[in-house]
Order: C-alpha cells, then sequence, then structure tokens
C-alpha cells in the first residue's frame, strides 16, 4: 500500500460533552490512491465531517493514524504540518460563512499562499498577482472580481471563489464537504462541472462528503458509506448504486427523491384523485 | 369557489420600488397541491409573505389575494393574524429558528392552540400530544416536554408541521420544508406531509428549488422566474414536457441521474439565456 495518498488506520475521534461522551468516528480503517475520487455519504452526524476534518489536519484523533504521502501525520506539531496545509485543501458546504465578507475576494484566494507554513513549502517564491489571474480563470470567474467583496456575488459565484482559494496553493488532494447542497439547482450542475473539469485538468485527488448520493454518484469513483461513526460500506460506485450490500446504504438510496414524470403521487398514492380538490371541509371555517 | 385566487400580484421594495414579484396571477382549489418552483431571488417566498399578509413595511403591494373569502390588503392586522394559523399557516425552512428555544415544543404548539381555538390548557395537551403522535414522533409525550436544542432536525420540524397543522387550517404553505434535512428524513418528512394534508384536507402550496421533491408532494408546479410565473402546468406534464426554455433548463439540470457520471452536466444556460431572454 506504498502507493496510497492517505492511508488511515483504526481511527477513533470521541467528543466528550459535560456527562457524556459521543463517538464522533469508531475505528475507521480507509485508503485512497492518488487521483482516486472517494465519496462519503451517510446521514447527519454519521462522522462524515469529523473524518475529512481529521484527513485536512484541521482535528487530532482520539486514537488511531493517518499517513499522508507516507508521512504520519498524527501526532506531528502544527509547525510540522506545512506540508499538508499546502497539499490538502477544503471547500465548504456554504460560501456565505466560509469567506471573510470583510476581505476583498483577491486577498481571500491568495490568503493561503501568505500562510507562512505553506509558503515554505512552495517551490520558489509564488508571484501572487499571477496565481491569482490562474485560478479566478480556473474557476471561470471575470479578473475584476479580485477588487470585489463577497457580498457582490451570487451563491454559484461564491463557491467558485471558494474553490478558487482553494486551488491557490496547487494543493494534491481537495476536499469538499457538501459543496453544493447550499446552491440553487440551476448552479449546482455549473458547479459540479467545474469540479469535474477542475479535477480532470489538474490531476486532483478528490474528496467529497456530501449527503446527496447523486452528487457523489456524479464525482466520485469509490465510495464509503458512514453510519454511526463507522464505514459500514466501502467500494466502487457503481457497484454500491447498483449492487448495495446493507440495508442502511439502500434505504439512503431509496431516500433519494426523483421527479415524478407519471400521473399520480408516489407508489402509496390511492390512485384517482390526481388534480381533484377534495371535498369534505366545506363549511368548516365559515 | 377557489380557496386562494391571486390576481395580477405586483410586490415592490424600498425607494428605487425594486420590483420583486412581478403580475402574477394563479388560484388554488380547496385541497389542492400547488408547487412553485425557481431560484433564490425569484419571488417565491415574497409571494407566500404577501398571501400571509406578512410583508414587511416598505413593500408596496398591487393586485388581489382572496383567501377563502377574505380580501388580505382590506384586513386590519387583527383580523389577519387571527386568518393566520385558523384559516392559513405556515412551515418554514429552518426549524432552528421558527421555534423558541426558551420553551418546551408542546408548550409552543399549546400556545398556537390556545390563540386561536381558545383551549383550556388541559385538553390542549392531549390535543397537542395527538397532533405531534399524527405527524409521526415516536414518543409525542417526550418531545413535547423536550426544548428544541433536544430534537433533532427531522424531529424539530414535524413539531412545526404539529404547529402549522393543529388548528385544521384549510392552506398550509410550506416554504422549503426539508432542505436543511438529511435525505433519509426529508423522505419520513414529505410522508407525513402527503398523509396529514390527505388526511385534513388541507390544500398546500408548496416552494422549493427541489423539482423532485415538488414533484413527490404536488399535483400542479409553477414556476418563477425573476418575478414573474414563465410556466404552469400538472407536474406530470411540466416534468415530462416542458415549454419555456427556462423550464426545459431547469428540468434537464436537475436530471443528475439522466447523466453518466463524470459526463458534463447540462446547465439551465444551454436552454435560456438570462441576459436576452431568448432560448438558443
Amino acid at each position: 500500500m506504498s502507493e496510497a495518498l492517505f492511508r488511515v488506520e483504526k481511527l477513533t475521534r470521541r467528543y466528550s460533552d459535560p456527562g457524556r461522551e459521543v463517538l464522533g468516528l469508531d475505528q475507521v480503517d480507509l485508503s485512497l490512491a492518488k487521483g482516486g475520487r472517494l465519496g462519503i455519504v451517510g446521514e447527519s452526524g454519521s462522522g462524515k465531517s469529523t473524518l475529512v476534518r481529521l484527513l485536512a489536519g484541521l482535528d487530532r484523533p482520539t486514537s488511531g493514524r493517518i499517513w499522508y504521502e507516507g508521512t504520519e501525520i498524527t501526532g506531528l506539531p502544527e509547525r510540522r504540518l506545512g506540508f499538508l496545509r499546502a497539499s490538502v485543501q477544503m471547500v465548504f458546504q456554504d460560501p456565505r460563512s466560509s469567506l471573510n465578507p470583510r476581505m476583498r475576494v483577491g486577498d481571500i484566494i491568495t490568503e493561503p499562499l501568505r500562510s507562512r507554513l505553506v509558503r515554505r513549502q512552495l517551490s520558489a517564491e509564488v508571484d501572487h498577482g499571477a496565481r491569482l489571474a490562474e485560478v479566478l480563470a480556473a474557476v471561470d470567474l471575470p479578473a475584476d472580481a479580485a477588487g470585489r467583496f463577497p457580498h457582490e456575488f451570487s451563491g454559484g459565484q461564491r463557491q467558485r471563489i471558494a474553490i478558487a482559494r482553494a486551488l491557490a496553493p496547487k494543493p494534491e488532494v481537495l476536499i469538499a464537504d457538501e459543496p453544493v447542497s447550499a446552491l440553487d439547482v440551476s448552479v449546482r450542475a455549473q458547479v459540479l462541472n467545474l469540479l469535474t473539469e477542475l479535477v480532470a485538468d489538474q490531476g486532483l485527488t478528490l474528496i467529497v462528503v456530501s449527503h446527496d448520493l447523486m452528487v457523489v454518484r456524479h464525482l466520485c469513483d469509490q465510495l464509503a458509506v458512514m453510519r454511526a461513526g463507522r464505514i459500514v460500506e466501502q467500494g466502487a460506485t457503481s457497484d454500491v448504486y447498483s449492487a448495495p450490500k446493507t440495508d442502511y446504504t439502500a434505504a439512503l438510496l431509496a431516500a433519494v427523491p426523483k421527479i415524478r414524470t407519471g400521473a399520480g403521487r408516489g407508489d402509496s398514492e390511492p390512485p384517482g384523485r390526481f388534480g381533484e380538490p377534495k371535498s369534505g371541509r366545506e363549511g368548516a371555517h365559515q | 369557489m377557489s380557496l386562494l385566487e391571486v390576481r395580477d400580484l405586483t410586490v415592490r421594495f424600498g425607494r428605487h420600488r425594486t420590483v420583486a414579484v412581478d403580475g402574477v396571477s394563479f388560484s388554488l382549489a380547496a385541497g389542492g397541491r400547488l408547487g412553485l418552483i425557481g431560484e433564490s431571488g425569484s419571488g417565491k417566498t415574497v409571494t407566500a409573505l404577501a398571501i400571509l399578509g406578512l410583508l414587511p413595511g416598505n413593500a408596496d403591494l398591487s393586485g388581489e389575494i382572496d383567501l377563502a373569502g377574505h380580501r388580505i390588503a382590506t384586513l386590519s392586522e387583527q383580523r389577519l393574524s387571527r386568518l393566520r394559523g385558523d384559516v392559513v399557516s405556515m412551515v418554514f425552512q429552518e426549524p432552528m429558528t421558527a421555534l423558541d428555544p426558551t420553551m418546551r415544543a408542546g408548550r409552543q404548539v399549546a400556545e398556537v392552540l390556545r390563540l386561536h381555538a381558545g383551549a383550556e390548557a388541559g385538553p390542549a395537551r392531549d390535543r397537542v400530544v395527538a397532533m405531534l403522535a399524527e405527524v409521526g414522533l415516536a414518543d409525542p409525550e417526550r418531545v413535547a416536554d423536550s426544548f428544541p436544542h433536544q430534537l433533532s432536525g427531522g424531529q424539530r420540524q414535524r413539531v412545526i408541521l404539529a404547529m402549522a397543522l393543529i388548528n385544521a387550517p384549510e392552506l398550509v404553505i410550506c416554504d422549503e420544508p426539508t432542505t436543511a434535512l438529511d435525505v433519509t428524513v426529508q423522505a419520513t418528512v414529505l410522508e407525513k406531509l402527503d398523509q396529514v394534508l390527505d388526511a385534513s384536507g388541507a390544500a398546500c402550496l408548496f416552494i422549493s428549488h427541489d423539482l423532485a421533491v415538488v414533484s413527490q408532494v404536488c399535483d400542479q408546479v409553477m414556476v418563477m422566474l425573476d418575478g414573474r410565473l414563465v410556466e404552469s402546468g400538472s407536474v406530470a406534464e411540466l416534468f415530462t414536457n416542458p415549454k419555456h426554455p427556462y423550464t426545459k433548463g431547469l428540468v434537464a439540470t436537475a436530471r443528475l441521474d439522466a447523466v453518466e457520471p463524470g459526463q458534463r452536466l447540462p446547465v439551465v444556460e444551454d436552454f435560456y439565456h438570462p441576459a436576452t431572454g431568448e432560448s438558443r
């Protein structure tokens, strides 16, 4: 398993509230090769975000180990995590709250380049202006966006800004935590197309956390299904979708709302009342 | 006669008289299920607030809204607040902000009942617990005694649903009621909504940007773009055979299942160009 970009062994994270302990992540094993596209699905509280926060080094596990490119990151002090900060970048769900409203877009995007930890990792001194222009073009934002503030942009454009920021230090891994769930349907496709292109063009390794199984199916070739802090099913996305092995995965898949194109509402719907006003309530509120 | 009749509704905001809703007309029969889809800022929520008489003071409204024989614009604030709850109720998107964090869930539902039906505290409790059971909460007694933060998102949204339904309104307006929920929780909340609407015979105006969700709940659907209704029709017809280029784009872009993984997804702009308003 020397070629694995990320390797995780018996990863456990306990959160302690006064009076009770919550097992956020429970003995998770995982391995992701370079260039892989891994989707992590599961309900709220299943441990999806906890897992990726640990991978990105934003949180420390209670026990267990994580290797990135053969280097163990668990237990490393912050000052020695620079290589991880430069090569693993995150995009969060809501670009309204993940972008600093008081900073200009150009400063937001180049902020990772100004970090002392990241700067030490970059081969040569990066021309911030040139890199800014590059990533703005990569996410299809106009060059004059740099001088404006986040509130001047729509939700979809703000998510592009967040992606541009993540791309700025030329990362190897992009971790996207619910990247499109705060977006309108009409911009969701644009952002998904952008992510697909970027991953292909720049050879990125992608980790996507989502409760939307169709989004993950579209972006990822591997899938991990989480429940109560554990990975309950793992495999090639197409296999898991066509033949889920656990009832939990099957239930998740069944819950995905589908556009109903036939007449009659749902399967449980008694036939024959499509579009008809119901009777029997006249006079209730006169 | 329709339960809700909206004629040429136009809403403008502020000094610049920015148009949020532009000449919207539609009607909803008693017991009918009408979906309203569109993007953020298209005017969906403003339309709902106008029907509820809840527009802020800087809004300028023209056109007519008739709800169960009442002309909304002519009603006093006192009459309006009686109407809200008795005739029409609303389910909002974020169940955490719609509930009072300092009050037990059961009391919040009971308060709605007391305000409108004048029920006594004792019998109110029984009806509240019964209503909480009806919206599918497994342990209604415990939920009634819980504070909102002790409940999950799905439980909170069902408490909101119970509040909206306990006075047996004729119209329930749902504004993105399941957007903040997990898919599995969303599925159960939608199923419960479907059941309780059927059981009570209430009509529903269901606002969402999620076409699939609207198609699960509604019979009829309207598409809103920049404050205007661009298309309306039955769910089956509109989603299989959309006519307006914008609707075509919306339907195409929502069908993630129709595209091979990793292939380019259709976007609205393939069908409709916002700047010119023309189809391609």
